[in-house]
């Protein structure tokens, strides 16, 4: 069997830690190649060594049954190896052609060939089904065609082997089932993957073997066709999970979020919420349902203060917040898990302490009379960090940035949780998760609902609406289509509703 | 730490360079290095003069260093020594007070000049998004013709059209005391609030609220915003305290190294400040060396050019080439990252082969 890539005993240290303790990953050619492993295992690290942004201390690198150094991402673009990070980074206000050809850029002469490049993006993007329109601007485009854009990227570049580092977390269901679509005519055209995924799911769809690594160290590597989702799990994690959420009845309590009439802008300045209104009691979970661009984002920032109410009101406990600045929703008890964790979760440059008290650093015992009292912030994320198990190499000393991406995710719930809101706003809480951390975040939301708290519940999956939620609320085109409580529902009737079709129910 | 090591790098490369420079100019560098020092710091004087030459850098290195560690780019140091300067010499030149009032209000109000200079910029970034790069610029040239027309026309000197009046000696920030201390320099208790200014601003920025906010802002706005702080009002506060601190450089500049303010000349020491910032890595500490070291080069020169063929544009040069290493620190960052990991490899090599055991 010849193996396009072998990576073998590859250590990689970072301050603290050990990221990748003698791991070994062999990819066969035209074999699309899973790596799995809990949230801060050392998958993107040892994807990174691969593509030349990180040096191992120790261990061997084959390309084609060669050695090779790959110093950095350039030599990594000259073997054919292509990558797509786990949070990808485009030039926002740039053409999609653009994007692709930066860093390689077609010359006619002296100047630049643009024309040549958008066609030779054309072709490839048809040939291999992707649907990118090589002259659209990035900040008008949707994040799964961004990521489309990211392997079109790889492919101008005629990479062989593509790396893609969780590329469906940001996915709609749709797109995910196009994104395996893909791989497979890349596959069919000769080309290797290496993808990572919390999804067990997409592994079992499309991959043909699984490498599972656990705290840095390589496990094993298995045959994808004779394992199971339950196997592959226990086989990450080292115990067994539980992929059913268990949870008592709701015992709605008094109105918490009360949304009456709400009509939001959208970033094209059209209305993208219209007339919404929706309740959330105290001991509920509200999930809302719907295809990815159709109010959610509108809701959650009109609530929040991020985005200003055209109409409508909003009211927490009876009061209204519908004008008030956002740290004064913070203190009526809002609280807010965003779905963009780089962007509006974490200050990347700050340290975990200084993270973990974004909200609160102007609040005793954190500071007293504008003076910061250090002791009192790290005491307080630390306890924060044990009780979410937010992995690290220096412990609440870490730089949000180099955490990995599901640890950056783990903080901010933690973050969140911590401040003990009325109402908590939990936007794709799971995303880039590994089914470990989902199993224990769910179950702290439900304990937070259980403790007499209103939950609105946001995302992009239907099966973790279905089985959080006591009730669901379905939107389209930025209009509430009805309510449905979770118990008597099913993915077809809401999947349905998320299409428009209506439902009058009372509840 | 690793800053510190970045920037001394780029100073001994800066400074073998123009050993180099000097070489090809048919001179001794050992020689020229010399004579720079002596001009520097031969005697009490001399290193007087040195430390009041810093003295407007540590004012706009803080100044710029500030304002980029909230996410601002100030280059607007200039304008804003100019009004901060004129706001002082027109206190001085129209108050008859006794003098360490005097002195204390001139200080005040060219910190309030200064800051309303900066006040405006921010003012735009905050309310239509104009980049402070742009208005900063222009308020250099608004500064620049407003002292043009208001000092011939209120402040005139009395030989020339182009500068104020001179400051009576009780009016400057000179004291006797500083100056027979240092035989005669024109060193001036401006030192004295520019070391005050890198103690407040260091801890602004590292205790208080006020200093983690405005941070936060800096590195990433949008988290800002969703944590609840006021963006734009941070915005605006942060431009306000580099203008003051600018203000105040303009204040040591022009009435206590100087006793009176020229027309048609932005001072050189506003964008000289983006350099002190960039050497002392934006750190308060850092910038206060960094100045002293761009202090000792410029008073270095004259000496130096009176004793060699070295002509004094050289310290020029070696500044700028300091500068252009400290801006490639990456580059030299990686020549010490490829340095540690060579180490470590021999390390890795001679020592024996321990195998870690997969437990
Ligand atoms: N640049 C860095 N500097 C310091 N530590 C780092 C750096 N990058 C990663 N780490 C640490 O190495 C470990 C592995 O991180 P990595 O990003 O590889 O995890 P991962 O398996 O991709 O996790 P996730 O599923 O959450 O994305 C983490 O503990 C992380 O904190
Ligand atoms: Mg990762």
């Amino acid at each position: 069997m010849s193996y396009v890539v072998e990576m073998l005993n590859i250590r990689k240290e970072f301050p603290g830690i050990v990221a990748n303790d003698n791991i070994t990953l062999t990819l066969k050619k035209g074999e699309i190649h899973a790596l799995l492993g809990e949230n801060g295992a050392g998958k993107s690290t040892l994807m990174g060594v691969l593509f030349g942004m990180y040096q191992p201390e120790r261990g061997l690198i084959k390309v084609n049954g060669k050695e090779v150094k790959i110093t950095n991402p350039n030599v990594a673009n000259r073997l054919g190896i292509g990558m797509v990070h786990q949070h990808f980074k485009l030039v926002e206000n740039f053409t999609v052609t653009e994007n692709i050809i930066l860093g390689s850029e077609p010359l006619k002469g002296m100047v630049l060939d643009i024309d040549k490049a958008a066609k030779r993006i054309e072709e490839l993007s048809k040939h291999y089904g992707l649907n990118v329109d090589p002259h659209a601007k990035i900040e008008d485009i949707s994040v799964g065609m961004q990521q489309r854009v990211e392997i079109l990227k790889m492919l101008y570049r005629e990479a062989d082997v593509l790396i893609l580092d969780e590329p469906t977390a940001v996915l709609t269901p749709v797109e995910i089932d196009e994104l395996m679509k893909i791989m497979r005519n890349l596959i069919n055209e000769g080309k290797s993957i290496i993808i990572i995924t919390h999804k067990l799911k997409e592994i079992k769809a499309v991959a043909d073997r699984c490498t599972v690594i656990r705290r840095g160290k390589g496990i094993g590597t298995v045959n994808v066709a004779e394992s199971s989702e339950a196997s592959l799990a226990e086989m990450m994690v080292g115990r067994h999970v539980s992929f059913k959420v268990d949870k008592k009845e709701s015992t709605p309590g008094e109105v918490v979020l009360k949304i009456d009439s709400l009509s939001v802008k959208n970033n094209r300045k059209v209305m993208g919420l219209k007339d919404f209104s929706l309740e959330v009691r105290a001991g509920e979970i509200v999930g809302i349902a719907g295809v990815e661009g159709n109010g959610q984002t509108e809701i959650v920032e009109a609530i929040t203060g991020l985005r200003k109410a055209e109409s409508g009101t909003i009211l927490i406990s009876g009061e209204e917040i519908t004008n008030l600045p956002i740290r004064q929703r913070n203190e009526k008890g809002i609280s807010h898990i965003p779905e963009d964790r780089q962007k509006r979760g974490l200050v990347l440059d700050y340290s975990l302490v200084s993270n973990m008290v974004l909200q609160i650093y102007n609040k005793q015992p954190f500071s007293k009379r504008g003076l910061l009292n250090f002791p009192a912030m790290k005491a307080y994320a630390q306890n924060i960090i044990e009780n979410f198990d937010v992995r690290s190499g220096e412990g609440a000393s870490s730089i949000a940035r180099t955490l990995s991406g599901g640890n950056q995710q783990k903080a901010i719930i933690g973050r969140e949780l911590e401040l003990d809101p009325k109402l908590l706003i939990a936007v794709q809480p799971t995303r880039g998760l590994d089914v470990g951390s989902i199993e224990y975040i769910h179950r702290r939301i439900i304990e937070h609902r259980d403790k007499g708290n209103a939950v609105l519940l946001i995302s992009l999956e239907l099966d973790e609406v279905l089985q959080l939620s006591d009730r669901i609320a379905i939107v389209n085109n930025g209009e509430l289509v009805g309510e449905v409580i979770a118990a008597e529902t099913n993915e077809n009737e809401v999947g349905l509703m998320m299409a428009g079709v209506g439902k009058e129910r009372s509840i | 730490m690793r800053n510190t090591i970045v920037s001394l790098i780029s100073i001994i490369l800066g400074l073998v360079a123009g050993g180099i420079l000097m070489l090809f100019i048919g001179s001794n560098p050992i020689e020229g290095y010399s004579y720079l020092l002596q001009g520097a710091l031969k005697n009490l004087e001399r290193i007087g003069n040195t430390l009041a030459t810093a003295t407007p850098l540590i004012f706009t290195g803080l100044s710029v260093a500030f304002a980029f560690r909230t996410g601002l780019f100030n280059i607007g140091a200039s304008g804003q020594m100019l009004v901060g300067g004129l706001a002082a010499t027109a206190v001085a030149l129209t108050f008859d007070l006794s003098r360490p009032i005097l002195l204390l209000v001139m200080v005040l109000a060219g910190l309030v000049a200064g800051a309303l200079w900066a006040f405006i910029p921010g003012l735009l970034k905050a309310k239509f998004n104009v980049h402070e790069v742009v208005s900063t610029i222009m308020m250099n040239w608004i500064a620049y013709w407003t002292i043009y027309y208001i000092v011939p026309g209120y402040f005139k000197g009395e030989f020339l059209e182009t500068e104020s009046k001179k400051l009576a000696e009780s009016d400057t920030l000179r004291t006797p005391f500083l100056t027979e201390m240092f035989d005669g320099s024109y060193i001036n208790l401006g030192l004295f609030l520019a070391v005050i200014a890198v103690i407040i601003i260091a801890f602004i920025i590292e205790k208080t609220t006020l200093g983690f906010e405005l941070k936060a802002v800096g590195f990433n706005r949008f988290a800002a915003e969703y944590a609840g702080m006021k963006v734009n009002r941070n915005i605006i506060l942060s431009m306000l305290i580099s203008g003051a601190l600018a203000g105040v450089g303009g204040v040591a500049l022009y009435t206590g190294n100087a006793s009176s303010i020229q027309i048609g000349i932005l001072p050189a020491q506003g964008y000289d400040g983006i350099a002190v910032a960039l050497l002392g890595a934006n750190h308060p500490v850092g910038v206060f060396f960094a100045a002293v070291l761009f202090g000792i080069l410029y008073s270095g020169t004259g000496f130096m050019n009176a004793m060699t063929e070295i002509p004094p544009e050289l310290a020029n040069t070696i500044i700028a080439i300091i500068i252009y290493f400290a801006a490639t620190s990456v580059m030299i960052e990686r020549l010490l990252n490829k340095f540690k990991a060579k180490k470590s490899n021999k390390e890795d090599k001679s020592g024996p082969v321990v195998e870690k055991g997969d437990s």
